[in-house]
């Protein structure tokens, strides 16, 4: 039996002699591509609370919940539908850090387990993506939180 | 009379004949470049069932019942049925034996299971423990990537060696009496050993299983006595475009080139355009192949002995959770078409 550190080297040797092989991923392309659907997601959400402010006359605070929550329903929209996964595999990150990529991966579960049951299959799995998030995001904003409370 | 060769090698005196088989796949795989092999392919993924797990079990039915009308066997005389898939618990399997009523054993070797079955069928006719019996493999892209990944709408970018779980179900009848018209004979395998290179990332599995595949056939060879040329085909189960070069540097470095003769049904599956990064993978990649092309293709005669290998990554989601390395395992089988020159 060979201990555990050659094993861990070997390991490591053959990582290293696989990458060879794997192609690369276009981190420049995909970057690229992700800022520019972002922003365009970004400018049309706020073209759309600036009309709410303008001709809606709505107040900041409210055109901003509203905007939000129209974001979050096209997303959810699209993904019922199918499209989300399509749309995201081009834009990557550009479509998946604005909350449309929370909204998808709220509802994609909840598409995905609905042959288990309203309360065992979607209401377990609601969370199965967005929960670690969600526990991780509270974390740290209850640390950032604390650090903020100290420094005042 | 002694049937081992080596320590993993067994060969067969009564050579067990493959009568029927057949392979079902997917709508994607249905448009790939071996569209023309495959015997049934779905117009829609979901079969008309519910939930994708009970398509899938009607697709492993289809394809077991297709390939028991190709080797005109009636299901009654069917004394076992050997087969497997991806799902937890091999629920697909055990739902289409429920519908079957052959008496059953479920095998698990992951990816590798078509020449798991083949191996144990085949030891069962040989021995004179069955007369006929089935072997088949599914999987199915919709139910493993629910189970081993994120569900099928959430939006994410796969790497580039990533592969794509094939939609495919393959069969074979294996029986101890031939069959009229061109014979195939199974004649000898190889049992795989599980070799872990240490690869953690789900998203390598070609890489993870190269290794096992290499050791499985560098063993098959010195067991048998046998080099690359002595076969016309030899065909790895899914380790993609990425694994595939691994093996074939591998072996070349192993002073065992086998690039004339050498593919992978992962890389065959698909072309790049199908958009599936690193090829196919899944149970259903080599069953469908080896049920539908490689049998084929010996029926016609442009094939005469042939080296096949499903592979396996034996991963499971509470192992990947734990950041365990991914294990992997090669069983190889030959086939020899007999009569008709």
């Amino acid at each position: 039996m060979k201990n555990n550190k050659t094993k861990k080297q070997e390991a490591k040797q053959y990582e290293a002699y696989v990458k060879e092989f794997t192609p690369k991923p276009k981190v420049l392309v995909n970057g690229v591509k992700a800022f520019i659907t972002g922003g365009l997601i970004c400018a049309a959400a706020y073209a759309v609370q600036t009309w709410l402010i303008r001709t809606m006359n709505l107040g900041e605070d409210a055109a901003k919940t509203w905007v939000t929550v129209l974001l979050i329903c096209t997303a959810q929209l699209l993904t019922g539908l199918g499209w989300f996964d399509t749309l995201a595999k081009f834009c990557g990150a550009g479509c998946i850090v604005p909350i449309t990529g929370f909204a998808n991966s709220m509802v994609s579960p909840a598409i995905e387990y609905k042959a288990e049951g309203p309360v065992l299959g979607v209401g377990a799995k609601l969370f199965s993506v967005a929960g670690p998030v969600l526990v991780c995001g509270i974390t740290a904003s209850v640390v950032a939180g604390l650090i903020q409370w100290c420094m005042r | 009379m002694n049937h081992q060769r080596g320590k993993q090698s067994i060969v067969f005196s009564n050579r067990p004949y493959v009568v029927g088989a057949a392979a079902v796949v997917g709508v994607k795989e249905g448009q790939g470049p071996q569209r023309k092999w495959f015997d049934f392919i779905l117009e829609d993924d979901i079969f008309g069932e519910k939930t994708w797990e009970k398509a899938e079990g009607k697709m492993l039915k289809k394809a077991i019942d297709l390939a028991l009308g190709d080797g005109r066997v009636p299901e009654k005389q069917v004394d076992l049925l050997l087969g497997g898939d991806l799902i937890n618990q091999l629920m697909i399997a055990n739902y289409a034996a429920r519908d079957l009523q052959i008496p059953f054993l479920g095998l698990y070797g992951a990816c590798s299971t078509m020449t798991e079955s083949l191996i144990m069928g085949s030891v069962f006719i040989d021995g004179g423990y069955a007369s006929n019996a089935v072997c088949a493999a599914s999987s199915h892209y919709c139910t493993a990537e629910r189970q081993f990944r994120m569900p099928l709408e959430h939006g994410n970018q796969r790497p580039p060696s990533a592969q794509w779980t094939a939609t495919a179900s393959g069969s074979m009848v294996l029986s101890g009496r031939r069959s009229p018209g061109r014979n195939i004979r199974i004649s000898a395998a190889t049992i795989g050993r599980v070799v872990d290179p240490g690869i953690k990332d789900v998203n390598q599995m070609g890489a993870a299983m190269a290794p096992a595949a290499v050791d499985t056939l560098l063993t098959h060879f010195r067991d048998m006595d046998r080099t690359p040329s002595d076969y016309d085909v030899i065909l790895s189960g899914d380790l993609g475009n990425i694994g595939k070069n691994i093996l074939i540097d591998m072996m070349e470095k192993q002073g065992c080139p086998v690039t004339e003769q050498y593919n992978d049904c992962g890389a065959l599956m698909y072309t790049d355009s199908q958009d599936v990064h690193s090829g196919g993978s899944g149970c259903g990649c080599s069953a469908s192949i080896f049920s539908g092309r490689v049998i084929k293709e010996m029926r016609q005669g442009t094939l005469r002995r042939a080296l096949i290998m499903s592979t396996g990554a034996l991963l499971s989601t509470i192992s990947s959770g734990q950041g365990e390395s991914i294990p992997g395992i090669a069983h190889a089988v030959v086939l020899e078409a007999e009569g008709g020159e």
